[in-house]
């Protein structure tokens, strides 16, 4: 067969935009406090607890809630930043979808490296590769580095559905408030108004529908700490405490990622710039 | 060289382009004139793809527009307002569009012509409007490419570099390019354009020459010519 020369291969062009958003956002001031941030909170967390599975725990509280709303506003905040480079990239001869995908995985990936690196090195520091809080440790990287991905994609689109910055700033941040803290009081309060019902099944589905919740859920159960959530502590041990429910979970918090990036790269498709 | 057939658009309610029609002709310099919200910026969008026409065609040197992107290989596009990522170096921008682009390119020589060797290692986000500009103009006209699209070129730019400018769209132009061309400024517009199409309510209103339209209006002056069509035209 005879192949053209130059081939434009649309995968490698957004491995190219993927490169230059990341490189840009890692010079940025931002990553950097980002960065330090989570250097600084895992020396005192350690210094403070003395064990690194106690460390672990007190992280997991800061970065179910933290991860979440930096990704949402950098996420929304750098959409909008590089309205004008995308306009540019646009007028290029590169397929719309790689443009955005480009640049998402170029956000997600940089504050993904920031957090890894950031609580990586004081947790190496401390001896983690001979502790046995290892694995909760990754999976707690796993976890913040999946909420990174989800959160990002849901404030690209709604950065993308949102001309007005100003509203789809608060449609971001209203988002990631309703997923931290307000579904779980509707939850809560959903549970004290049906307690005469069987609610397992609920709680278990409820609890699927939320990345926050998901990613909580799966690290308390394996730090091995449900026998402090009682009843439903057992059922959900039952459940998430099995290599299924792991393996479900898993799957569950890459449907959120997949979901919204699917999403990003169908309406970008059909907007006007 | 661009072939557009009963082109609409529509933002909203708002009617922008009401099924136009338009034969761009390979080489010369082609002003897209208009008043404010007459859809000039909207047409040039749409050739590029950026902005997805509700009705109609579009063809770029014989190939369709819709969902296709290969094409841009043989535009270059000067966007009205020159914004770059604030991180990155001026020479790393041009490195990334050469990456992007894969194409053979001279920036060298214009990067000389338009002075820009001081800035090229400092970041885009310390650069004045101008200079930010002139690195636009040197990314625009760094490859060569049969169709160039220049939006509001003229902004922000000293003096010298306008005459630069100019010299660089006639030497392009006598190697037989095609240009498209918006520009408020009416004198940039009388220097270097070969021919006026006009667009009003979404539709082209006049193409010819300029020597065409100053007959058309009975007006000698070009700035008076082009007020004449647009107020002619309200009478109407």
């Amino acid at each position: 067969m005879n192949m053209p020369l130059r081939q434009y291969q649309p995968t490698a062009t957004m491995i190219k935009i993927l490169k230059y958003s990341f490189y840009d956002l890692m010079r940025s001031r931002w990553s950097y406090v980002y960065f330090l941030f989570y250097l600084l909170l895992g020396f005192v967390l350690l210094f403070l607890n003395n064990e690194l599975s106690k460390a672990v725990i007190t992280l997991m509280n800061v970065i179910i809630v933290l991860v979440p709303l930096i990704g949402t506003i950098f996420g929304v905040m750098y959409y909008y930043n590089s309205k004008e480079f995308t306009e540019l990239l646009l007028a290029q001869p590169i397929k719309r979808s790689s443009i955005f995908l480009g640049q998402y995985f170029g956000v997600a990936g940089s504050l993904t490296v920031s957090l890894v690196l950031g609580l990586g090195i004081p947790f190496t520091l401390y001896g983690l590769f001979q502790s046995n809080a290892i694995w909760d440790f990754s999976l707690l990287l796993i976890t913040g580095a999946f909420l990174t991905l989800i959160f990002t994609a849901i404030a690209f689109n709604i950065a993308l559905s949102n001309e007005n910055k100003i509203k789809g700033f608060g449609y971001a941040v209203l988002a990631w408030l309703f997923l931290a803290v307000i579904y779980d009081g509707l939850f809560l309060m959903s549970l004290i108004v049906f307690e005469e019902y069987p609610l397992d099944n609920l709680s278990l589905i409820a609890t699927m529908f939320n990345p926050i919740d998901l990613s909580r859920t799966l690290i308390l159960l394996k730090l091995d700490i449900s026998a402090l959530l009682g009843y439903t502590g057992a059922i959900f041990k039952q459940f998430f405490g099995t290599n299924l429910g792991l393996f479900v979970s898993i799957f569950m918090l890459f449907l959120w990622t997949v979901i919204p990036v699917w999403r990003l790269s169908y309406v970008a498709k059909r907007k006007d710039f | 060289m661009i072939h557009v057939e009963s082109l609409h658009k529509k933002f909203g309610k708002n009617v922008v382009l009401d099924g136009l029609e338009l034969n761009i002709d390979q080489g010369g310099i082609f002003a897209i004139l208009g008043p404010n919200g007459s859809g000039k910026t909207t047409l040039i969008k749409t050739v590029l793809g950026m902005v997805i026409p509700n009705k109609g065609a579009i063809t770029v040197m014989d190939s369709p527009v819709r969902n296709k992107w290969k094409y841009r290989q043989d535009i270059n596009y000067l966007p009205q307002i020159a914004n770059f990522p604030g991180n990155l170096k001026v020479k790393e921008l041009i490195a990334m569009i050469k990456d992007i682009r894969q194409k053979p390119s001279d920036e060298q020589k214009l990067i000389g012509l338009f002075g820009l060797e001081p800035f090229l290692d400092k970041k885009l986000s310390n650069l004045s409007g101008g200079t930010k500009q002139k690195v636009n103009i040197v990314l625009t006209f760094m490859f060569d490419s049969p169709l160039i699209i220049l939006d509001e070129p003229t902004n922000g730019l000293d003096p010298l570099s306008l005459i630069r400018l100019k010299e660089l769209i006639s030497e392009e132009k006598a190697k037989g390019k095609t240009f498209l061309i918006t520009s408020h400024i009416m004198q940039f517009v009388e220097e270097v354009s070969d021919h006026i199409v006009y667009l009003l309510e979404g539709e082209i209103y006049f193409k010819g020459s300029i020597a065409e339209l100053k007959t058309k209006t009975g007006q000698s002056n070009f700035e008076h010519a082009i007020a004449a069509i647009s107020t002619h035209s309200n009478h109407d």
